[in-house]
């Protein structure tokens, strides 16, 4: 065994937070993109629309029983062959589209369940004053269901965040991507992925330190 | 005017509205009595659509539906002039006993934000309430939610009101309250089509009293006229029960 190069891994640390930007950046896009459109699937998936609704099961199946991996190289290496408008498509959007796409199948089936719980006794007086559908939805059942939510939403960002570091294998230069060629340079390949790894999970404990005070103000009007 | 013509609504081969026609004059109160499972709140429910009505023709002013071939449109427009107070409040929870009020003023009925505030704050007034204007459902006592529920819906200055057992889920301590509360909104000539076990309220707040069986009306007449000289055996077996 060897001594652990110290010196080095404190100067690998401002490298690599320089790329934490680009890291946050991509999961915060993809995770509003991906909370857009899994509010609407699911919104679809409880109210079902008739053809649409086969549509939607076959999005969520087929975006949650692939690999994040295998739909990142697709729609990175594969879709340009075959569609040739995306062969401008850079690594950074591609990486956003696929983790859009493929949490927006887990977050919409989160979103589904908490919509469905969220008591009879709501929908009804909505309706009773008259709403629309969308009204109530956006108005009344949305708000309530993201407070059943909000805790495992928080779950699938921090999963996103991880699922950075994949892009990497786009050719994408983030933090992951960053701390590989540094340590193809230097060959201290324990020290900078130990590096790397405790970067990563800084930045998810203070994640979860946001998420108790999302839910303790999510909560509030719950509280008595 | 507004009138009910053969209103039936069955759930299976239940038949639970047996063809109701109903007619109720602007301003009047009408209390709905009779056995539970008798079809009283699916009365009060199908005028407004929560449940499908499978017959019937309901018709609230100028507004006519056809149940058998209501459209979306049509069921807005039934809600939109009726309002519903629920035995179980049914309030929104998360929204303030304020924005409880506001919501379906802004939401629904185009009002300003402030316009529909001033209101909500008058009918916080009426009601006793104005200190709790900020509170969540979950912060008030039962009799407390259940006043602003009638807030919410007096808001909507609706050409029927329809209560559905308001203070069946009360603590006894806040009946009185709410009954209270009743008795100031029928002051302002709302009409009123109620359903209660509360017979002392009936007989002194009830233009008119139905009493209910199976589905069907079985007698109706001036309270007096019920609650002393009831006709028909069934409503003198219910009211012997009750009393
Ligand atoms: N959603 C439903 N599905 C099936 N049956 C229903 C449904 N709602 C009500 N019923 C049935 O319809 C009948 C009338 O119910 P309703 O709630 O209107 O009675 P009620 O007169 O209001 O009784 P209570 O005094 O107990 O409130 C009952 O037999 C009930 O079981
Ligand atoms: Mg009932």
């Amino acid at each position: 065994m060897r001594a652990l190069d110290l010196e080095y891994m404190l100067g690998l640390v401002p490298v690599i937070l320089g790329y934490v930007p680009l890291t946050l950046a991509m999961a915060s896009v993809s995770m509003v993109l991906a909370l857009i459109i899994a509010s609407l699937l699911a919104v679809e998936r409880v109210v079902r629309v008739p053809v649409l609704d086969r549509l939607v099961v076959l999005f969520i199946s087929f975006f949650r029983g692939t690999p994040l991996l295998v739909q990142l190289f697709l729609f990175y290496y594969g879709l340009p062959q075959v569609f040739s408008v995306l062969t401008q498509i850079n690594g950074v959007t591609a990486a956003i589209m696929g983790l859009t796409l493929h949490f927006s199948a887990y977050m919409a089936e989160s979103i589904r369940a908490a919509i469905v719980g969220v008591d009879r006794s709501q929908w009804e007086a909505s309706q009773a004053v008259g709403m629309t559908q969308i009204q109530m939805m956006r108005r009344i059942i949305l708000p309530q269901a993201a407070r059943v939510a909000a805790p495992t939403l928080v779950n699938y960002f921090i999963d996103m965040i991880k699922g950075t570091s994949l892009a990497f294998t786009l050719g994408v230069t983030e933090m992951m991507g960053a701390t590989q060629k540094e340590a193809a340079g230097s060959f201290l390949y324990f020290e900078a992925f130990v590096v790397v790894a405790i970067l990563y999970w800084i930045i998810v404990e203070a994640l979860s330190f946001v998420q108790r005070l999302l839910e303790e103000r999510l909560n509030k009007a719950y509280a008595r | 005017m507004i009138r009910l013509e053969g209103l039936t609504k069955r759930f299976g081969n239940n038949t639970v509205l047996a063809s109701i026609d109903l007619q109720i004059e602007a301003g009047e109160r009408i209390v709905v009595i009779g056995p539970s499972g008798t079809g009283k709140s699916t009365l009060l429910r199908c005028i407004n659509f929560l449940d499908r009505p499978d017959a019937g023709i309901i018709s609230i002013g100028d507004l006519t539906v056809d149940a058998a071939r209501a459209t979306r449109k049509d069921i807005l427009a039934l809600r939109r002039r009726t309002a519903f107070v629920f035995q179980n409040y049914s309030l929104f929870a998360n929204k303030t006993a304020r924005e409880n009020i506001t919501e379906a003023l802004v939401t629904v009925h185009g009002q300003s934000r402030a316009q529909a505030e001033a209101r909500a704050d008058t009918i916080l007034g009426e009601t006793g309430l104005s200190d709790k204007a900020g509170s969540y459902p979950a912060a008030l006592s039962g009799g407390q939610q259940q006043r602003v529920g009638i807030g919410r819906a007096m808001a909507l200055d609706a050409d029927l009101m329809l209560f559905d057992e308001p203070t069946s889920a009360l603590d006894p301590e806040w009946v009185g309250e709410v009954l209270d509360l009743m008795r100031r909104v029928a002051e302002s000539r709302q009409t009123m089509l109620i359903v209660t076990h509360e017979m002392q309220f009936a007989r002194e707040i009830a233009h008119r009293v139905i009493f209910m069986e199976g589905g069907r009306i079985v007698e109706q007449g001036r309270p007096e006229a019920i609650f002393d000289d009831p006709q028909d055996q069934r409503t003198r077996d219910f009211l012997r029960r009750v009393t």
